[in-house]
Order: structure tokens, then C-alpha cells, then sequence
């Protein structure tokens, strides 16, 4: 299949990138991993009349840990976390970036282009919801930051101008004895999850939950924060009936919608479960164990 | 109509240089099979699920019909073709074809390349590792059961080498 014909640029700094951007107009898009773009494009769901690539931009491709922080650049791929220490120290990142697509995906789809799509079926806008994250951004006045929570407004929409670019984001470290977990559940390798989960708890004296944060993936217009669910947990112990009662919580937060993957009640009650045992897994982890989780397919 | 200029992709094939001016829009698929006549690689569904199109760029599998030839500019690939060397098999080529590790032959292209990747991060893949690491590579003829035994066959026998 061919993409409707547009024109390439190649930036070699992010100043040229969004120079590139005001000259080329609304219709240019900016490409790094392309693995949301290229597929849309060859579908000609998008045209865009001008491509400008970002790969060749230098600065953004590290992952490093100034004080207190995680920097990821806009252009980490996700197997590059999947591989990285961040990824030893936060497993919720593990578990997020070794599970989404397949290796191939995986290779090439990059962390900034992700939540820049916001694609309500996309995985880092949940995961690191469940985070302290914020999200920097470059254009003509120069750099901002922006929470995660603020920067995500609608089904594909983000609050970046069109002249603006995502160069990294950053991560704050959890505290010790706090520990989280990122499940998603998928039909198979290449699609997207019918719904995912993200928690991180943070647990005093073995089993009380001092915080807590809930997200939802992929049942919603956007990543949903199930605030009744995280209080139905603060100040409580992880016991089961209190885990139960957030779960609970967390369905009625839940607005899927019906489509091939799943009709909106099984996808509310998948969500409730994948949210049952993410607390699980984030407790154990958060008193130190080590514990594999991530995304899960149908029929394992 | 935007201006389609054409443009200039140089990149090292199976350890050649080669290049071609090509549309913007083409695929990197696209180029190895119609500019560089290298059509060991297979365009299955297009729509970067299948995987039979999967060919190594930097080190890295990816799926070449989900990737513009323009953004693989001065990069080292390597195709199906590069895998035998003087006349002879790969030993992950011999594997496949000792164990029937295919059957109508279309996804192959795809697997032998993955497998490749897989064996260079786990030299003696668990069953779970080598599910993981062809999840990306659809087959539609075998039922995958001989293709883990072909995998597991390479592995044992590029371990030996």
C-alpha cells in the first residue's frame, strides 16, 4: 500500500524541526518511530503533505537518572527501556515497554512519539499516569513542561502546538517502599490491549497503603485516574476485602466501549480483575519482591 | 500536490553498499524487492502484522513495510539473503528446513530473521523466550510446533560452531 505522496525533510536539531514546522504548516507531521503514522498513513486515514524526520536529531535518544529523575528522551525506543537499569528500578516500566506490540514494534516505536499520538488504546499514557510524570516540550518560546495529566486532553489530542515537539520526559523515582505494576491483556502480540491497569502503591509497616494511584487503559477516551479506587485504599491495609472494594471502584470508573475487541461489559470486568491483581503484584513488589508481570494474551 | 522531490537512500544491504533515489513515500519493503531487487523479503499483510517483511536495521528486527526507505538512510541491513555464506546455508536456514520449520514458505523470511535476533540475546532460548521473541512473525501453514524445534535445533547447533 502507498501513502498518499508528500514531501521529506530531515531535521538535524530540534530548532530546525520546528523552523521546518512553521514553513511546512498544519498539514506537515513530524515522523520518529512512524509506527503509529506510517500504518495510518498507507490506510490514508492521515495525509499528511510534508513528513518531517526527527530520527536523525541527536539529543534525544538517552535515558539517564539526574537527582531524583528519570530523563527519557522523546526518541528511547520501548525496547530500549525494556533493556535499560530505569527499567530494573521502576519494573512498572518494564512492564509497560516489554510488552507493547512485538519485538519489531517494539525496536522502533518510540516513547514521545506514543504519547503524542494519545491514542486511547496506547500504553504509556497509562503507565506513567500512575507516576509522577511530566512531559517537556520545545518550540518557538523555547522549552515547557507539562504534567502528564494536563497534557493529554482528548482521543488524540494533546495539548502540543502544532509547531511544538516532545523531547523527553521526565520520571519522578518512587520512594522506597513504594512499588507498582503495569497489566495489560491482549488478544495477541500486535494489537492493542482490550484494557490495562497501572498501580503504584506505597506501603508503610508491611501492609499499610500510605498512597496509592489507579490508572485505566484503553477504556476511555483517555487513561482514567480511578480516584475512588486509590481511596478506597489510602490509609487502609492491602488486605483482601479492601482490594476487592477497589477494584470494585475502578469498574465504575471504567467508560469503555463496545468494538471488536470486547463488548463494554467484559471490558469493565476485565478491567476490575486486571486491577485486583496489579494491587497484588504492586504490593509485593513494594515490600522488595520480585515479581514478573506485564501484558498477557488470551489462551496463555 | 506537495512537492514529491525524490530522494537519495544510501544504505549498506547484506554488507554492500547500495543506493537509489526513490519517491519519499516508498517503503522500505518496497525498496529492497523494487529498487534493489532483493525480493528474499516478503510483503505479507502490509499492514505491520505478519511479519514476513521483517529484516534486520542496525542490529534491530523491524518490520520493513511500516518504515519510509528516506528514515533507513545510512543504516546497516541485513535481508534473508544475507544469511548463507559461499553457497551454503545458514545453520538457523538448515535448522528450518531439517526440522519443516516451513511449509508454504511465505513468513520464512520474516522467522529466520527473528531467530537470528533471538539467538543473539539467548543462546539457549526457553520456550518462553523463543514465544516472545517470534510473537512479531505470523505463520498460517505450520502451527509454529516445528518452528520452535527448528529454533531450538539452530540454537544447539550455532552453540557447537
Amino acid at each position: 500500500m502507498y501513502a498518499a505522496p508528500f514531501s521529506y525533510h530531515r531535521a538535524a536539531s530540534l530548532q530546525e524541526a520546528v523552523k521546518l514546522l512553521q514553513e511546512l504548516g498544519e498539514d506537515a507531521r513530524l515522523i520518529a518511530g512512524g509506527q503509529s503514522l506510517i500504518p495510518l498513513m498507507k490506510m490514508r486515514m492521515a495525509r499528511p503533505t510534508a513528513l518531517i524526520d526527527i530520527n536523525f536529531v541527536s539529543e534525544l535518544g538517552d535515558i539517564r537518572t539526574p537527582k531524583g529523575e528519570l530523563h527519557i528522551g522523546a526518541l528511547v525506543r520501548h525496547a530500549d527501556l525494556e533493556h535499560s537499569a530505569a527499567g530494573a528500578t521502576i519494573p512498572l516500566l518494564h512492564d509497560c515497554a516489554a510488552g507493547i506490540a512485538d519485538v519489531q514494534v517494539r525496536n522502533q516505536g518510540t516513547i514521545g512519539g506514543s504519547l503524542a499520538e494519545a491514542d486511547p488504546s496506547g500504553d504509556w499514557g497509562t503507565a506513567l499516569l500512575a507516576l509522577d510524570t511530566s512531559v517537556i516540550c520545545f518550540g518557538p518560546g523555547g522549552q515547557r513542561t507539562v504534567p502528564l495529566e494536563d497534557f493529554i486532553k482528548d482521543a488524540y489530542t494533546t495539548v502540543l502546538a502544532h509547531d511544538e515537539i516532545v523531547t523527553a520526559l521526565h520520571v519522578k523515582l518512587p520512594l522506597k517502599g513504594s512499588g507498582g505494576a503495569h497489566l495489560a491483556f491482549k488478544r495477541c502480540a500486535p494489537v492493542y490491549p482490550t484494557a490495562s491497569a497501572s498501580v503504584q502503591v506505597t506501603i508503610e509497616d508491611g501492609s499499610m497503603c500510605k498512597d496509592a494511584r489507579i490508572i485505566l487503559g484503553c477504556v476511555g477516551l483517555t487513561a482514567i485516574r480511578a480516584k475512588e479506587a486509590e481511596a478506597a485504599l489510602r490509609g487502609k491495609t492491602l488486605e483482601e476485602k479492601n482490594i476487592r472494594t477497589a477494584a470494585d471502584a475502578a469498574r465504575a470508573a471504567a467508560d469503555p466501549q463496545s468494538d471488536m475487541r470486547g463488548s463494554a461489559d467484559y471490558k469493565r470486568i476485565l478491567v476490575g480483575a486486571l486491577v485486583k491483581r496489579a494491587i497484588g503484584i504492586a504490593a509485593r513488589r513494594a515490600r522488595g519482591e520480585s515479581v514478573e508481570a506485564g501484558h498477557e494474551y488470551a489462551g496463555r | 500536490m506537495p512537492d514529491v522531490k525524490k530522494v537519495l537512500v544510501r544504505v549498506r544491504v547484506n554488507g554492500e553498499a547500495r543506493e537509489a533515489e526513490v519517491e519519499p513515500r516508498t517503503l522500505l519493503v518496497e525498496f529492497l524487492r523494487e529498487h534493489l531487487n532483493l525480493t528474499g523479503t516478503h510483503v505479507g499483510c502490509d499492514t505491520s502484522y505478519c511479519g514476513a517483511c521483517t529484516v534486520i536495521l542496525n542490529g534491530r528486527t523491524v518490520k520493513s513495510c511500516t518504515l519510509f526507505a528516506p528514515m533507513a538512510d545510512g543504516g546497516e541491513i541485513t535481508t534473508v539473503e544475507g544469511l548463507s555464506k559461499d553457497g551454503k546455508l545458514h545453520p538457523i536456514q538448515e535448522a528450518f528446513a531439517e526440522c519443516h520449520g516451513l511449509q508454504c514458505g511465505y513468513c520464512t523470511p520474516g522467522l529466520l530473521l527473528s531467530t537470528l535476533q533471538l539467538l543473539k540475546k539467548y543462546s539457549r532460548p526457553t520456550d518462553g523466550q523463543i514465544r516472545k521473541g517470534i510473537a512479531g512473525n505470523t505463520c498460517r501453514c505450520t502451527g509454529y510446533q516445528n518452528i520452535f524445534k527448528s529454533i531450538r535445533m539452530a540454537a544447539a547447533e550455532m552453540e557447537k560452531r
